[in-house]
């Protein structure tokens, strides 16, 4: 047996320690799921939280082998450890794109479908579970399953947001979306209070692309304070002369935060002053209208290696939940009040309008969403309590890739699909054999 | 297009050198016995990086297949790498012949076999490059791994013969001795981090050994002193030693 190692996700919360167990076939995995019980599979370790943590831990990382790839049709097969970097790689060059991307290039295939991952083109395409043509799941007794919208679409339903908790999954065909060139039209609009936020990610609800950067910590009239900022594919006629390689593919980062920092270091002083920087540096700058690369407006923030080391030691918190339209923007008003007002400090708090599609214990609802990420300190722990009871009273719910400490009753107050979901992980035996920190904690 | 011939590519360490390879350019030939990994490797490749990639059965302790095999290949090697291996079950016992056996024979007598097809090819045309995976554990027979060590110590002793041979028809002989590699052959064993490449780690050196034509290269510049030390120890305390 391989020696446990201290494991911890990208939030640096919890640590666990765990033995970490790879494979490279199917065969490799059936010979281990025999051995082994009570066990989680983890790609890149990304999430936020305790979803892919466990005291065992299934590795995908050297399952990564790309199946096929068809560049007249438009659709890709691999395996779940491939890194969304490595499909990009192959594709862009030939005139494909991922159809949903997360803010980050560097997770699984398998991670991405365990959190039906989202992007900034949910309000009109739906999360990543629109775009799987196919996939094969391996249940607890070893037997392979392949499954989609159509073949057994419960246990499709559930894997996709199931958080790896249905059984391994193994192979996924994609379908992609096509593009003339690698790079994105963007246009920025300021936007000085949140009541003008919300209008206008509403009345730009064409746009293929939205997002909203929120100053989390500007009080009084600039409360809400921001910017929208709105993408489309680049044709090839948009790009002036001066772009050469059309189809460019990303750089991997040469550098990145090499250790932990000082915890101190991101505290409600740094924070604001970064957040007010951003604002009013944004608000200078003349073009509001320009082209940029898919690696700057998707993955910002990959260009920083380990940017997690910034909040050293003891990590932070992530926090992301939907309020459904239904309930009036009022309620999302409400509850973004209490945020500014608590004074927590969030470095990065993005609002987006989420649509359609999902399955029953995905997180996506038709709704505002608000992700911030928050420094560890022991006051946030009863303040997101607090706001977990807003959350849920307003029809609302949190996301589970981006969680590390709810509690059960929150998760099934909005999540009504739940019931389905474990009776499907009973059936399958999945309950006895695949367990997260994350399922243990909200008995799932 | 020059191409490469691997011996064991469905290995942690054959793969990683054949991406390393294809992203150079090099056609390349893997074998391997899971011919069903083998082809998933080989298409994984041809899709990232556009090469050309044969993958081919081969069983290394096969002796009689392996002067067809050589002679059936369409396009000869220019480089070819000797990467597959086998530890032996955690204890092996000592009067456990078969175990035994299959150490010896997919170690030493396999690899000899096959790098002999290849070295008289390369000779004949005046080039090429042959690499052998051998081990720091034949730098010196030791308790712990007796019989693999045994049989790495002779494959580096004809890597080495073979150099001497090969070198007056300028063909070159690389002898790598990587150390500890966290691969599934070192799955379960308690390895220490610091002194535990990974395999892209000896791939990278493999090819830089290649660049600069290097005879015999360590991966961690630290296991060259580790095996300096074991081996100048003298004999007569070395065999109270528990290594």
């Amino acid at each position: 047996m391989p020696k446990p190692i201290k494991t911890s996700n990208w939030n640096s919360y919890p640590v666990v320690s765990s033995t970490q167990h790879k494979f490279t076939t199917p065969g490799d995995l059936r010979r281990l799921l025999r051995q082994v019980t009570k066990v989680i599979t983890r790609g890149s370790g990304k999430s936020y939280g305790d979803a892919s943590l466990s005291e065992q831990i299934i590795s995908t990382k050297e399952f990564n082998k790309i199946v096929s790839f068809n560049p007249t049709k438009g659709t890709i097969r691999c395996e779940s450890g491939v890194m969304l970097n490595e499909i990009l790689e192959v594709i862009v060059p030939e005139g494909w794109f991922l159809p949903v991307v997360p803010g980050t290039k560097y997770i699984t295939v398998g991670g991405a479908i365990a959190a039906n991952v989202h992007g900034k083109n949910h309000h009109k395409d739906g999360s990543i579970s629109e775009f799987i043509v196919s996939m094969s799941i391996m249940l607890a007794d070893g037997g392979l399953v392949s499954c989609s919208q159509s073949e057994y679409p419960d246990l499709f339903n559930n894997t996709c947001g199931g958080m790896g908790l249905t059984g391994v999954i193994m192979e996924a065909e994609l379908k992609l979306r096509p593009i003339e060139t690698a790079y994105i039209s963007q246009r920025n609009i300021m936007v000085p209070d949140l009541k003008s936020m919300i209008k206008s990610l509403k009345s730009n609800s064409a746009s293929s692309y939205s997002v909203a950067w929120v100053d989390c910590l500007a009080k009084g009239k600039h409360k809400g304070r921001g910017v929208v900022m709105l993408g489309e594919h680049a044709t090839g006629s948009n790009l002036g002369p001066e772009v050469e390689e059309k189809l460019k593919v990303h750089k991997n980062p040469k550098w990145g935060i090499p250790f932990k920092f000082p915890s101190i270091l991101l505290n409600r002083f740094s924070i604001r002053w970064f957040n007010a920087c951003y604002y009013h540096l944004n608000k200078r700058k003349k073009e509001h209208e320009f082209n940029v690369h898919y690696d700057k407006f998707f993955f910002p923030l990959d260009s920083i290696g380990d940017w997690n080391n910034l909040y050293g030691r003891k990590g932070f918190l992530q926090y992301q939940f939907v309020i459904p339209f239904e309930r009036g923007d009022e309620a999302f008003i409400e509850i973004f009040n209490k945020i500014v007002e608590s004074r927590n400090a969030s470095f990065l708090t993005v609002l987006k309008v989420l649509g359609n599609g999902g399955s029953s214990v995905s997180f996506p609802i038709p709704g505002y969403t608000l992700a911030m990420d928050i420094p560890m300190s022991s006051k946030v722990f009863d303040f997101l309590d607090d706001l977990d009871w807003l959350v849920v009273k307003n029809g609302g719910r949190i996301y589970l890739a981006k969680d590390a400490r709810t509690k059960r009753d929150v998760l099934h107050k909005g999540y009504a699909g739940l019931g389905m979901f474990q009776e499907i992980r009973k059936i399958t035996g999945a309950k006895a054999k695949f367990e997260s920190l994350l399922s243990r904690r909200l008995g799932i | 297009m020059k191409t490469a011939l691997i011996f064991g590519g469905t290995s942690d360490i054959g793969l990683a050198l054949a991406r390393c390879l294809a992203s150079e350019g090099w056609s390349l030939i893997l074998t391997g016995r899971n011919l069903e990994y083998l082809n998933k490797i080989a298409s994984d490749l041809k899709i990232r990086t556009k090469v050309n990639v044969q993958a081919l059965y081969l069983d290394a302790v096969d002796f009689h297949s392996h002067k067809v095999f050589y002679r059936n290949l369409d396009t000869k090697p220019d480089l070819c790498a000797c990467v597959f291996g086998y530890l032996g079950n955690k204890e092996v016992l000592m009067n456990d012949w078969r175990e035994i056996e299959s150490i010896i024979d997919i170690n030493y007598r396999g690899a000899v076999s096959l790098l002999n097809e290849v070295a008289v090819d390369f000779a004949k045309r005046g080039n090429g490059s042959i690499i052998g995976i051998s081990s720091v554990a034949g730098d010196r027979g030791r308790q712990s791994n007796l019989m693999y060590g045994s049989a790495k110590a002779a494959f580096t002793a004809y890597l080495s013969g073979l150099r001497n041979r090969m070198h007056q028809f300028g063909v070159h002989v690389m002898t790598v001795k990587p150390g500890f590699v966290d691969t599934r052959m070192t799955r379960g064993l308690d390895l220490p981090p610091s002194l535990t490449a990974t395999p892209p780690q000896v791939a990278a050196a493999i090819i830089k050994g290649l660049k600069r034509k290097q005879d015999e290269i360590y991966v961690l510049g630290v296991w060259r002193y580790i095996m300096l030390v074991i081996k100048i120890i003298p004999e007569h305390f070395f065999k109270r030693l528990k290594l």
